[in-house]
């Protein structure tokens, strides 16, 4: 019961915030003489066989992968109060050495994967590190200088495919770098849904996945269970009872930043070691953005950033059938807006609710001295998870 | 002042409570028109919240506010700007980028066909000002003024919008003495024009060259009025303190040889260009020994008390926790060996609000027992022994579960204090540490300090409330511009002698100097 009421508080913000969007933006498809329930028919529709529905199942959970792991990246920043907005340059630096290194070496199977990965979370600490660094010895802002690199970060992607790291011939419509070998690259995991006796679609499901979902819960333990998690959110709570607590709070800027840039250096490596094997001119953009608003949208938590990526994935795929029907696909951008501008609000009201909650529930027990029943009894709501 | 003038403001029976802060209980306050009345009392005394309610800021629980003999219910600074209250505060708010001119209309503008009406903005600016003496130049950029001028600025935007009563907060505290004695020639000239001015400062002296008459308040309500021709600074400061509160007194030495902490010519320079805020402190606490810091607040005790912690590096000097330099030691260091805090602020540096109470008890024993297995939080019996906290030390919460913002200041203050004494420290840092707590727990408190120093912890005590540093303390250094400057025996000295040190009043040593 007690368990099921922390859930329902836990979720309540975050499907106040999608019911709320998805009124505002129903109300703006009205305006626009666009039907609001046609266009919610379209995008519930995942295909006619069993065999669409399959592919369409992939495809939001491919798409959910990255958007997965940047939430996660912008959270372990939130957790501290630290707004790291440069994921967007941390993964497309990650990613496009990890593309190089890949297609430079040849290795055993496992042993060529590893290296990639590894390559592309310490790219993406380095490039998170460098605003650390900025952060802790100079002041600047961990804002402004990550947008700043950022902007670094895509001119030096696209001077490095263009010039040292092309792979592909003269003339080519994309430029990219060369192909990753076979030994580099992670099969699918379709054989699960022949295991379960689904049809087995021509989409393949990204092997990364089980690297993402342990990702998530190494980081869930990590923050939540470990004194490291600890004295990060505490100093994210208050930085200076932090600090009178013992935590080295320059230290602990680093190491957030360290950490959010590696988890961020995995982004790209789904779509790369999955299905495009290169870093090229078309490779998925705006990652790191998206990673802020399903950050939000998860309140910082693992698993609820794994619901809001798939729901931002599920409602990206909705595009393309939009359009086939007709019907304009920037619903879809106008819903995935107004998620981020209600769930701020909607974060908020629910804050207050529960701490209302809990200083009504502190003054009724005010009377008695509290006894060893204590132990056992709940106050509804409490959340020891922080919001930015 | 004949009783068939009503006053122009009368709080009846004020009370306004909310968790976490010291609330007003049932204040009385009369001020009568056309005179400059103070309200007095400690920091942490409840001026501010009570201020905050007569300037619409929040509203009481309880009581009547009446203005001009009416009652009135203010629900935002704007009813109190229409009833006439106008506050001056002690952080101005003033955009720096703005002329004179420009700050003193911005939110009520006079508008001439949609625009900024300046020319009659500037003939009502010139009139308060000439009228008030206030000597304003419109158009000088705000970032091009002086201290002195910004506060001139602020009264200004006060009585612009009308302002018959205006509330200064600590209007003194940023000023030099030159600046405090031009805006004594100010306030004199708003009085003159019939204004009432309601001044709110904790420095007798002050008070009673400006005021006509005072109101003292202490722990959240008021103890008295005074009439400042007739009271002494002493006698003030004796109503500020009081002298019926539960006694804090310790008579048995407990002290012992072995020395815990030792500062030794401890120096923590100030920011660029200002002199250092730590100067030259040695001094020594022994097992089972409480040594108190006297002082007016901002003269370097929070420094002091940081840098022994760890948390502002020091210029020079050494400290030494039993026989260990811990002088170039982490903060978390000191902690683990044996350094316990009870911080002045406790909700800067004492809670996590926002966090369940396990998680509180956790904060600052992050590498200890129970709390602790390895790398790994033991939730399960950080949760046990924070109940267990909860039950000795009379933490008054639901449980460990409910988050630190939803407990009193008196409970957040036992949590903070259980968590610390159960680490067994062997110096305890204490900083005010019954500030803003009721009654009841201050004498909790007060008993456990005394339990833990007989057991044998040496405590540093730095307390604004000198009862309870007379009290408490073994030995009393004071404190003055970063410098002990006197050693005095707390058996013998009074408040008022105490006082005198605090101010720099006394440089000799009369009977009672150690």
């Amino acid at each position: 019961m007690t368990v099921l009421r922390r859930l329902g508080t836990l979720l309540l913000a975050p499907a106040l915030a999608v019911l709320i969007a998805v009124a505002i933006s129903a109300a703006v498809m009205a305006l626009l003489g666009v039907d609001p329930l046609q266009v919610l028919s379209v995008m519930v529709d995942l295909g006619d066989t069993p065999s669409q529905q399959i592919t369409a199942v992939v495809a939001i959970l491919n798409r959910a992968l990255p958007l997965f792991l940047a939430g996660l990246a912008v959270a372990i920043g939130f957790r501290m109060s630290l707004f790291n907005i440069g994921v967007e340059g941390q993964y497309r630096m990650a990613t496009i050495m990890a593309a190089a290194v890949g297609a430079a070496v040849t290795l055993p199977g496992p042993l060529h994967v590893l290296l990639i990965i590894v390559v592309a979370m310490a790219v993406g600490a380095i490039w998170a590190g460098i605003v650390a660094v900025l952060k802790v010895t100079r002041g600047v802002s961990e804002v402004i200088s990550s947008i700043m690199l950022n902007f670094i970060a895509l001119g030096l992607a696209s001077y490095l495919l263009t010039g040292p790291f092309r792979g592909s011939p003269e003339g080519a419509s994309t430029v990219s770098t060369a192909q990753i070998p076979e030994s580099g690259r992670l099969g699918g995991l379709n054989g699960i849904f022949d295991v379960l006796g689904l049809a087995n679609p021509p989409r393949q499901l990204y092997g990364f996945l089980l690297v993402a979902v342990l990702v998530g819960i190494v980081v869930w333990v990590l923050l939540q269970r470990t004194r490291f998690g600890f004295d990060l959110r505490a100093t994210g709570l208050s930085p200076s009872a932090a600090s009178a607590s013992g935590v080295d709070a320059r230290r602990m800027v680093v190491k957030a930043m360290l950490l959010s840039g590696a988890v961020a250096g995995l982004i790209g490596l789904p779509d790369l070691l999955g299905r495009t094997y290169d870093y090229n001119t078309d490779f998925t953009s705006g990652l790191g953005f998206l990673g802020i608003a399903v950050a939000l949208l998860g309140r910082n938590n693992p698993g609820g950033i794994a619901l809001a990526a798939i729901l931002y994935a599920f409602l990206d795929r909705a595009s393309v059938p939009l359009q086939a029907a007709s019907l304009p696909s920037s619903v879809v951008t106008i819903i995935q807006g107004t998620i981020v501008l209600a769930v701020v609000v909607a974060n908020e009201i629910a804050g207050r609710i529960t701490r209302r909650a809990a200083e009504r529930a502190s003054r009724q027990s005010s009377g008695p001295p509290p006894d060893d029943s204590m132990t056992t009894r709940r106050v509804p709501g409490v959340v020891s998870e922080g919001t930015p | 002042m004949t009783e068939s003038t009503p006053l122009a403001v009368e709080l009846r029976g004020i009370t306004k409570r909310f968790p976490g802060v010291v609330a007003n209980s049932d204040i009385e306050l009369r001020v009568a028109r056309g005179e400059v009345h103070a309200i007095v009392g400690e920091n942490g005394a409840g001026k501010s919240t009570l201020m905050k309610t007569l300037y619409g800021m929040h509203r009481p629980d309880e009581g009547q506010i009446l203005v001009d003999g009416r009652e009135v219910h203010l629900r935002s600074p704007n009813d109190a700007i229409a009833a006439g209250i106008g506050m001056v505060h002690q952080h101005f708010m003033l955009a720096d980028n703005f002329t004179v001119l420009e700050n003193i209309v911005l939110g009520s503008e006079p508008t001439k066909g949609g625009r900024l009406d300046r020319a009659a903005a500037r003939r009502r600016i010139t009139e308060i000002s000439d009228s008030y003496s206030l000597g304003l130049q419109p158009d000088v950029l705000v970032e091009d003024l002086g201290v002195g001028d910004r506060q001139r600025v602020e009264i200004a935007k006060v009585l612009y919008r009308g302002a018959r009563i205006l509330i200064l907060d600590e209007p003194t505290a940023v000023l030099v003495p030159q600046e405090v004695d031009e805006l004594f020639g100010n306030l004199a000239e708003l009085k003159r024009e019939g204004l009432t001015v309601i001044f709110i400062s904790h420095k007798l002296d002050e008070v009673r060259k400006v005021a006509d008459s005072i109101t003292v308040i202490r722990r959240g309500t008021t103890v008295g009025t005074a009439d400042p021709a007739t009271t002494t600074a002493r006698q003030l400061a004796e109503m500020m303190v009081g002298a019926e509160l539960p006694t804090p007194a310790t008579r048995d030495s407990t002290v012992r040889e072995a020395p815990v902490l030792r500062i030794s010519h401890l120096t923590v320079p100030g920011g660029v260009g200002s002199r250092a805020v730590v100067d030259d402190v040695s001094m020594t606490v022994r097992e089972g020994e409480v040594v108190g810091i006297a002082g007016v607040e901002g003269n370097g005790q929070s420094e002091l008390i940081d840098a022994v912690l760890g948390l502002r590096l020091p210029a020079a000097g050494t400290v030494l926790l039993g026989e260990e330099e811990i002088t170039d030691w982490s903060t978390r260091r000191r902690r683990e060996r044996g350094v316990g805090f009870i911080p002045e602020d406790r909700h800067r540096q004492g809670m996590l609000l926002d966090a369940p109470l396990w998680e509180n008890r956790i904060l600052g024993h992050q590498t200890r027992p129970p709390a602790v297995k390895g790398a790994f939080i033991d939730r399960k019996a950080a949760r046990t022994d924070t109940s267990r906290i909860m039950r000795e030390y009379d933490v008054r919460a639901p449980g460990p579960n409910t988050p630190a913002v939803a407990l009193s200041g008196g409970n957040q203050q036992k949590l903070i204090v259980g968590r610390e004494m159960s680490a067994s420290p062997r110096v305890l840092l204490a900083a005010h540490p019954t500030r803003g707590v009721d009654v009841g727990a201050q004498s909790v408190i007060w008993e456990l300090l005394k339990d833990a120093r007989a057991e044998g912890l040496g405590i540093l005590l730095v307390s604004a409330d000198l009862e309870e540093l007379i009290g408490l303390s073994d030995t009393l250094h004071v404190m003055l511009r970063g410098k002990l400057v006197a050693t005095v025996d707390p058996r013998q000295v009074t408040p008022e002698v105490l006082g005198g040190y605090m101010t720099g009043g006394h440089e000799t040593s009369p009977a009672g100097v150690a």
